[in-house]
């Protein structure tokens, strides 16, 4: 979201219109996008939060985050801990950092489960129609049916029966981080099977479809030149505001005290703790964490909604 | 008529059938039953033994899946594996306080939403109506926990530390029979569920209210002369409720859940804690029991609201 690709596009959109040829549909969604200030501010907010946490993860050692420190314990925002300690004296301001970077982490590996799943799911249901699509269905339908939470608790639980440590990348993780991104991304997919099967439903219909079929056009053709691109503004429009979601519920499994596991930080279970001692006043353990979680949700939700403005090419009313 | 309505009675059968085998997976597997009886030194390996078989743990699954749904379809949800009740009373003990706080809050949160959605799309693009929209973003990005703790800590904590009157944390030991004390110990709570469920209800008010006032037949209602009191009152609410109770009719069921975060930052005895703190234990005959009554309801309302709709608005053709 830097000014670079902003100035770039205004250059091809300028020379486009100065040959007189239309836009292609990358552009106009980017113009679109481009015109949505509040998106655009989203846009920027993640950008600034995602900077912050890979350069306060370059100069602050995870040991710095997770060591305990008992003389300090629960002491207030000072010039040596900026965000305060928490009640075993890890440092507020690291444990943000890091628990940043695992929030991130499990938002983006659940949603791509999510979109995996539902996609196949809604694909696959819509397509071969029949008995498969009615199975699929009520499979979907009784997800769903089952209250969120309940449902997380219920499979965090199955899943989570024996934890092991996992490394990634050179980074360990307690095998938690594992389990929340697996059950996060199991038990977020079913809106987005529904709205796949819809669209793919529809879109068979479509004239062009059967122009395609007319002219010969083989399976392949149809699926990756027709109903990809028409379903993909649906599906990047999905992920954008399922990562808000699934950032959200790691912070409430987490809080439960389901999810990520100390000493591994993640915003939610930083306030894990700081329920128990806010009744003695620890106010920096409670606010700093949730701030962190409402920006970094708000600004995800935001750009969410100015991409899906700009995919839905009926909303071109709006600019 | 006649046909949907029996394809709808017989998907909802299905569906339930695989909530059922869904849940019974999940929770049967999830954590051994017997497990608090491994430290027990009064308890020989062939009692732990035999009071496995008694209790039917050795059987294959299957089996154990339908003697327990015949039970179940009888009414007779088992016994809790650790406190010996009925899960069927534990229950009846939990929903009374439950239904209080969800209906109070969702009373509360109804007219909250519906004054500040109708100020929102009357006065669209003014002041206030910028105002409200900012707070439901930033409410819509929130975790409830958040709200709960602030609550916590403003209203119980520095209240008392400054000596005002102040709010009860749940902390206490209280009698809900109390008129005075219930009120008391409901106000955080409930002030925190309506927050969180406002800020989504009154952005949808606001946009169903803008999309009716945009019609012919509000335009057709302007150009007779009547008064925008009339227009709004007698023509665009009307058309702009149907939506909304539909959202709110789908929404009271999942209210038998209660809240379950909500319920256990502010230690409310409701149906929400009583699933946490036994799916903490692996004590699955009350999980199931939580389970299986929610999402009954889930499934019933949803045909409900749909066969209502269809009465409803004339415009929905059955097919």
């Amino acid at each position: 979201m830097s000014s670079e690709p902003s100035t770039s596009s205004n250059i091809a959109t300028l020379k486009v219109e100065s040959t007189g040829a239309a836009l292609t549909p990358g552009q106009l969604i980017w113009r679109r996008f481009r015109k949505h200030k509040m998106a655009l501010a989203g846009g920027i907010g993640i950008t600034l939060l995602v900077l912050f946490i890979i350069i306060g993860t370059i100069f602050i050692p995870v040991e710095k985050a997770n060591s305990v420190d008992l003389k300090a314990r629960l002491s207030p925002p000072s010039a040596e801990h900026w965000l305060g300690t928490d009640s075993t004296g890890r440092d507020g301001f690291s444990r943000i950092v890091y628990g940043g970077q695992i929030s991130l982490i499990v938002g983006i590996l659940s949603v791509i489960i999510a979109i995996s799943v539902g996609t196949l799911i809604g694909g696959v249901a819509a397509y071969y129609g029949g008995w498969v699509d009615a199975l699929l269905m009520r499979f979907t339908e009784a997800m769903l049916s089952i209250p969120a939470l309940f449902l997380l608790i219920v499979l965090g639980k199955y899943l989570g029966k024996d934890v092991q440590t996992i490394q990634v990348f050179g980074l360990t993780f307690s095998g938690s981080v594992g389990i929340v991104i697996l059950v996060i991304g199991l038990t977020s997919w079913m809106y987005l099977a529904r709205i796949v099967r819809a669209n793919v439903l529809s879109l068979k219909e479509m004239d062009y479809i059967s122009a395609a079929k007319s002219l010969g056009a083989s399976n392949a053709r149809i699926f990756l030149s027709h109903l990809v691109p028409n379903t993909l503004g649906i599906i990047i429009v999905s992920a954008t505001l399922g990562l808000a979601g699934a950032i959200l519920t790691e912070a409430y499994v987490s809080f439960l005290g389901l999810g990520v596991q100390p000493p591994t930080a993640s915003w939610g279970n930083m306030l894990t703790s700081a329920q128990s001692f806010i009744q003695r006043g620890a106010w920096w353990m409670w606010i700093f964490p949730s701030l962190f979680i409402i920006f970094t949700i708000l600004s995800i939700n935001l750009m969410g909604d100015g991409l899906r403005d700009a995919f839905d090419p009926h909303s071109s009313r709006h600019m | 008529m006649w046909t949907y309505l029996a394809r709808r009675l017989i998907q909802a059968f299905f569906t339930l059938l695989i909530i059922t085998i869904l849940c019974f997976i999940l929770t049967r597997l999830s954590a051994d039953p017997m497990a608090q009886y491994a430290t027990n030194p009064n308890m020989s390996g062939e009692d732990r033994a035999a009071l496995r078989a008694r209790l039917g743990l050795d059987d294959p699954m299957p089996v154990q899946y339908f003697r327990w749904l015949g039970m179940a379809v009888q009414g007779e949800l088992g016994k809790s594996f650790f406190s010996k009740q009925p899960v069927a009373l534990l229950i009846a003990q939990r929903l009374p306080m439950t239904l209080i706080l969800m209906v109070t809050a969702e009373i509360c949160t109804l007219l909250v939403a519906l004054t500040l959605g109708i100020i929102s799309a009357v006065k669209q693009y003014s002041f206030l109506d910028n105002l409200i929209t900012a707070f439901s973003f930033i409410g819509y990005s929130m975790p409830i926990f958040f709200i709960a703790l602030g609550l916590i800590l403003i209203f119980a904590v520095k209240f008392k530390q400054m000596g005002w009157p102040y709010m009860p944390t749940g902390a206490d030991i209280w009698d809900p029979k109390d008129l005075g004390q219930l009120v008391r110990h409901m106000v955080l709570p409930v002030s925190a569920l309506v927050i969180i469920t406002t800020a989504n209800y009154s952005r949808f008010i606001r946009s169903s209210i803008l999309e009716v006032l945009g019609m012919d037949y509000v335009r057709t209602a302007r150009a007779k002369g009547l008064t925008e009191r009339a227009v709004l009152y007698k023509h665009a609410l009307r058309n702009a409720a149907l939506p909304f109770v539909t959202i709110v009719g789908l929404d009271i069921p999942y209210l038998l859940g209660g809240a379950l975060v909500t319920e256990s930052v502010f230690a409310w005895p409701g149906m929400g804690r009583l699933f946490w703190e036994y799916a903490q234990r692996g004590d699955f005959p009350v999980v199931l029991g939580v389970l299986l009554i929610v999402s009954s309801a889930v499934v019933i309302f949803t045909i409900i609201t749909d066969i209502v709709y269809t009465f409803v608005d004339p415009r929905i053709r059955l097919s």
